[in-house]
């Protein structure tokens, strides 16, 4: 006999699914990825398979042996994790350093906390900021663009944001015209004038290009990466205008992680805000961040430990940053 | 050695430091606390269960102290515990002790995946709470166990465990302490606290249907169908029908036995009895549906023996 | 120009409507029909006739058991069978009449032709008038929830009616029966209307209709057309624009403050198109609620249709005349797919509140598993009520029932936004029910105790 089916409703579902935002993040990081292949070649290639067999692997075995579960590597959340903790990396990075940041970015950054959707922190950012204060010099020597064929033994030069901190140390201005132009921040600038940085931050033209079909495909809202970005911006155009050894904004906008950061690791889902109004204090709060940190820390980048702070802070904001109730602007109207 | 001089003058001093401030706050901001509470929760058991009705056993050790203040321990019981440390709670504080008999929880529902077919499948959330929001669960039966595992859950003793056979919950004897956490986490109300009885024997309807016999027994071949047998065999009138279901009060029950042998469906159970001795002129149990759960019922007494 | 809709959260449902084009037939009547006492919110009905009496089509065979409750009519003539309990939708069982059905003979007090009876032509109705012949044919809402209607019209003291709503927004998926009433008798909803707004003595009246429906839409505009006191809004598409809160929100821009409160604090008083239509055959026609519009639907059914359904008739019956259910293990539903109940019996009959009977097939009937939630955020954007669905599953499956009131679990409307959009398949609306439930169990104690 036909049984009947029953359960509370709703009875519909919209079709989203776990993997759909997943593969959907990673389809967004495609345009990146064939870049930094055009960029860096056999380094990049290495280093981004590498980071993501390891990752895969290292949940693979972590949720099978160690948690006795069912492993889920199909959603598709490691495979993301292995890719944007790759493309924070430079492209002569050693594979065994490659493997001891994905183990910290999943053992400690995702499973030890339970798995997907328990981790307090971006797993991608743990395990790079772990290798950048194990392993700072390999972690800070960034091959220029354009050496196809070599790994190991690519040559490296200073970033633009190392010239920009040079610049603010030194107290001499015209240390900024080594500065690559903006132009050729945003399209990657292939070889000459100081191309030289991450995987994945070289272009950030590929980068926006990721940012508007994620935003199409409704995967993020636009809060957290024009947050970031807009606050980013002001702030140190503001500095820029109040002295010259600050570069121009533009300029910070397109170079270092700030792009790849605020589009792809800022908007994780497990580590952000929950309502519109948290995102846009969160984004906020890590555009000051990084310019503080940028400008005058110890670091020339700052957009990772920012994120990393932030995130810290996120569970604060989603308990005191409440979405708007309906009806309520008229209760309070009536007081 | 300056540097380890220094080192050495600098923490001893924020120690001796932090000692001055902390023995000062220790004398100046003590709460007295009568010393009595503390031996009571020592002998209580610390599972912080709730069964007596108070929050943790901090709470009962309090409401103990001042009920041994006004003179009298009686309404006051830990479940877990049971007399053994009830006995040690009022050595402690010089009182009698309150007279408790010893509980178990009852499953009341046989309704074995055989005995109650399946005729819808539910396809949400996997609660019985959830479940029973949501209609009269899988079975034609709106009162029995909807196999879900609340009571599981709720158990911080793990005493009670699904039989992934049958599809219900059985209590492990052993460990149950009639706290009572199962029995208010059932939101079909199946689960009673009973009496233990002598040698753990109890004889109980392991149903709670309230539907007209027919009904009852369309749904589930195992159902109490409220014929009134049982009542009318009683020699101690512990039986009584209410609303189509039998219940035996456990306070009048002499565990002769008699309404068992009687039921038409095998909804009455003694548990923990020695098998019967086989009779000749045992009640006539000739026709066939009879014997079939008649079987069933003593193989499941066996298992409860065994566990 | 942009077309109104309401302004927090909301999701968009496939559509799935598959009989709009469907003439409303008329269903035969069944041989046997079954009148549940209780198909309204509020105390149950109490019988008035007993095993063996005579009925006809429009005798009352219950009467309202308290203040909010309402009277139930028989839909059919025939022999009262008996007063009993049988299986309800959900499988637990509740107290029926059951009528032997016997020709079709009709009060004479019914006036069945098909003249249009308009308000003009009554003055002498007063609105108390209308508010009692409303009352005395115990019409519901025709909605889903079946609120009776009576009671909305005679708002508190502190609050006052300023319009009246009509509500044809039908946002459910698969459900057209809305659609085809405005379509079949617009004129009878309009003096509907005007006789709803006589009786709640407000001068506006609103028909908010969504912009799927364009016939509807041009028809109503056209009658309407030199009646200024009426105005049809169309209304972006949007779930859950029917729920009384987000329609209100919708089509006057006011938002309802949280409960106890209601959509006539703000002036409003909102009612389904299907009770318009009540509302003028209960007043002008003196014909008690004992019919209504039901679509029968589904991706498998060979024939779904929109049918005119006397109340009582098993819904299996109404399936069958639709070819049958489909092959294999099915979920009917009596509502549609979003707010609708899943049936564990579909021997129940179709009652005052029943808009649609939706067979839903295949994967269709069947939940996803779910996965850990990945806090995507994606219930909080949906959620029409501004809540954080996320965190009143969490914490009402922990049962952290002091954490889910604070967090405003009683206003949730139970629209099922936050799982239809959840991409981990979680049930959150089967936890949060239950932490509502509770809550509402938990402040009823409280407010008892005081």
């Amino acid at each position: 006999m036909n049984k009947l089916i029953v359960s509370l409703s709703p009875h519909a579902h919209g079709n989203d699914s776990v993997e759909r935002n997943m593969y959907g993040v990673i389809i967004a990081l495609i345009p990146a990825l064939l870049v930094s292949f055009w960029y860096f070649g056999l380094g990049s290639v290495v280093v981004c398979a590498s980071s993501i067999a390891a990752c895969v692997f290292f949940e693979w075995a972590i949720t099978k042996y160690l948690m006795g579960k069912e492993p889920s590597i199909t959603d598709g959340s490691a495979i993301l994790t292995g890719l944007l903790l790759g493309f924070n990396l430079p492209s002569n990075l050693p594979v065994w350093i490659i493997l001891i940041g994905a183990l910290v970015a999943i053992g400690v950054g995702k499973m030890s906390f339970g798995g997907l959707g328990c981790n307090p922190f971006n797993p991608a950012l743990v395990g790079r900021c772990f290798l950048l204060v194990s392993f700072p010099v390999q972690m800070t020597s960034w091959p220029v663009t354009g050496q196809l064929t070599k790994y190991l033994d690519a040559e490296t030069a200073a970033t633009p944001l190392s010239i920009m901190k040079h610049a603010i140390k030194s107290g001499d201005a015209s240390v900024l015209d080594k500065l690559p132009d903006s132009m050729s921040l945003l399209l990657g600038n292939p070889g000459v004038n100081n191309g030289a940085g991450t995987i994945g931050e070289i272009c950030a033209l590929a980068l926006l290009l990721g940012l508007a079909y994620m935003l199409w495909k409704k995967i993020i809202t636009w809060h957290i990466p024009v947050s970031i970005l807009a606050t980013v911006f002001v702030f140190s155009g503001l500095l820029n205008v109040a002295n010259p050894v600050y570069s121009n904004p533009v300029s910070v906008l397109f170079s270092g992680g700030l792009m790849l950061g605020a589009i792809f690791m800022a908007t994780d889902y497990v580590t952000s805000p929950m309502t519109g109004k948290g995102q846009i204090i969160y984004g906020v709060s890590i555009g000051v961040l990084t310019v503080v940190i940028r400008n005058w820390g110890a670091y020339p980048e700052g957009m990772s430990f920012a994120i990393l702070i932030m995130n810290a802070f996120t569970p604060l904001i989603n308990t005191y940053v409440k979405p708007k109730r309906f009806g309520e602007v008229k209760k309070e109207a009536k007081k | 050695m300056d540097f380890i001089l220094s080192a050495v003058i600098v923490l001893g001093g924020i120690a001796l430091v932090a000692a001055v401030i902390l023995y000062v706050c220790s004398k100046k901001f003590a709460v007295y606390e009568d010393p009595r509470l503390g031996t009571v929760l020592e002998a209580l058991p610390g599972a912080n269960c709730g069964g007596c009705g108070y929050p943790g056993c901090s709470g009962m050790a309090d409401a103990l102290v001042k009920a041994a203040d006004k003179g009298s321990l009686e309404g006051l019981n830990c479940p877990v515990g049971g007399a053994e440390t009830m006995g040690k709670v009022a050595d402690l504080l010089g009182m009698a002790m309150a007279n408790t008999e010893p509980m178990v929880a009852v499953v009341r529902c046989n309704g074995t995946c055989e005995l109650r077919p399946k005729t819808t499948e539910y396809g949400g959330l996997r609660t019985c709470t959830a479940m029973n929001a949501c209609g009269a669960g899988e079975t034609a039966c709106g009162f029995g166990c909807l196999g879900c595992g609340d009571c599981v859950s709720a158990c911080k003793f793990d005493a009670i465990h699904m039989n992934e056979e049958t599809g219900l919950p059985e209590v492990d004897e052993e460990k149950c302490t009639s706290c009572g956490a199962c029995v208010s986490a059932c939101p079909r109300h199946i689960i009673e606290l009973r009496k233990k009885g002598p040698k753990n024997r109890r004889v109980y309807v392991r149903c709670v249907n309230k539907d007209k016999g027919a009904v009852a027994m369309k749904a589930c071949k195992a159902a109490c169908i409220g014929c009134g047998k049982c009542a009318k065999e009683c020699p101690f009138e512990a039986i009584t029908i209410v609303n189509n279901v039998s219940y035996i009060d456990y306070n009048k029950c002499k565990l002769c036995r008699k309404c068992e042998a009687v039921c038409p469906t095998n909804a009455i159970v003694a548990v923990n009895f020695p098998p019967r001795k086989p009779k000749v002129e045992a009640p006539a149990t000739g026709e066939e549906v009879k014997a079939e759960p008649a079987k069933a019922s003593v193989e499941s007494n066996k298992k409860e023996t065994e566990a | 120009m942009k077309l109104r809709t309401f302004r927090i959260g909301g999701v968009h449902p496939e559509e799935n409507k598959l009989t709009d084009d469907a003439v409303t037939q008329v269903a035969a009547l069944p041989k046997q029909a079954i009148f549940p006492l209780s198909q309204h919110i509020g105390a149950p009905a109490k019988p008035v006739v007993k095993k063996g009496d005579k009925v006809k089509v429009g005798t009352m065979i219950a009467e309202a058991g308290g203040f909010v409750s309402a009277p139930v009519y028989s839909s059919v003539s025939g022999t009262v069978f008996k007063i009993d309990t049988v299986f309800d939708a959900t499988g637990y069982r509740q107290p029926v009449i059951i009528i032997n059905v016997e020709g079709d003979e009709w009060e004479e007090t019914i006036d069945r032709s098909d003249k249009l009876e308009t308000l003009s032509a009554h003055p002498e109705l007063t609105p108390e008038e209308i508010v009692e012949r409303i009352k005395v044919a115990g019409v519901t809402g025709m909605g889903g929830a079946g609120f009776p209607t009576f009671i909305k019209l005679c708002p508190p003291p502190t609050a006052k009616a300023e319009c009246v709503i009509i509500n044809g927004v039908e946002c459910e998926p698969y459900i057209t029966s809305d659609y085809r009433l405005m379509l079949e008798h617009a004129d009878e909803i309009l003096v509907g209307l005007e006789l709803l707004m006589k009786a709640s003595k407000v001068t506006k009246g609103y028909i908010g209709i969504e912009e799927n429906k364009p016939a509807a839409i041009k028809l109503l505009t056209e009658k309407t057309a030199g009646n200024p006191n009426i105005e049809i809004v169309p209304l972006a598409q949007k779930y859950p624009q029917g729920g009384e809160k987000q329609l209100v929100d919708a089509v006057i821009r006011r938002q309802v403050p949280a409960p106890p409160a209601i959509p006539v604090n703000v002036g409003a008083i909102v009612q389904n198109v299907g009770t318009a239509y009540a509302v003028y055959q209960a007043v002008m026609k003196r014909k008690p609620l004992f019919e209504r519009y039901t679509t029968v639907t589904g991706k498998k059914l060979k024939n779904p249709g929109n049918y005119l359904v006397r109340m009582g008739t098993p819904m299996r019956d109404l399936i069958d005349v639709c070819g049958g259910m489909p092959e294999g293990d099915n979920k009917v539903l009596a509502g549609g797919p979003m707010m609708g109940k899943a049936l564990n019996n579909i021997d129940v009959p179709v009652c005052k509140g029943t808009n649609s009977i939706t067979v839903l097939t295949d994967d269709d009937a069947k939940r996803k598993t779910p996965q850990p939630c990945i806090r995507c955020a994606k219930c909080v954007s949906a959620c029409p009520m501004g809540l954080e669905p996320y965190l009143l599953a969490t914490a009402s499956s922990l049962h952290d029932w002091d954490r889910v009131e604070k967090e405003d679990i009683t206003s949730c409307i139970e629209c099922g936004s936050c799982q239809f959009t959840c991409p981990a398949h979680r049930p959150m609306l089967d936890n949060i029910r239950l932490g509502k439930s509770t809550v509402m169990g938990i402040i009823r104690a409280r407010n008892a105790k005081k």
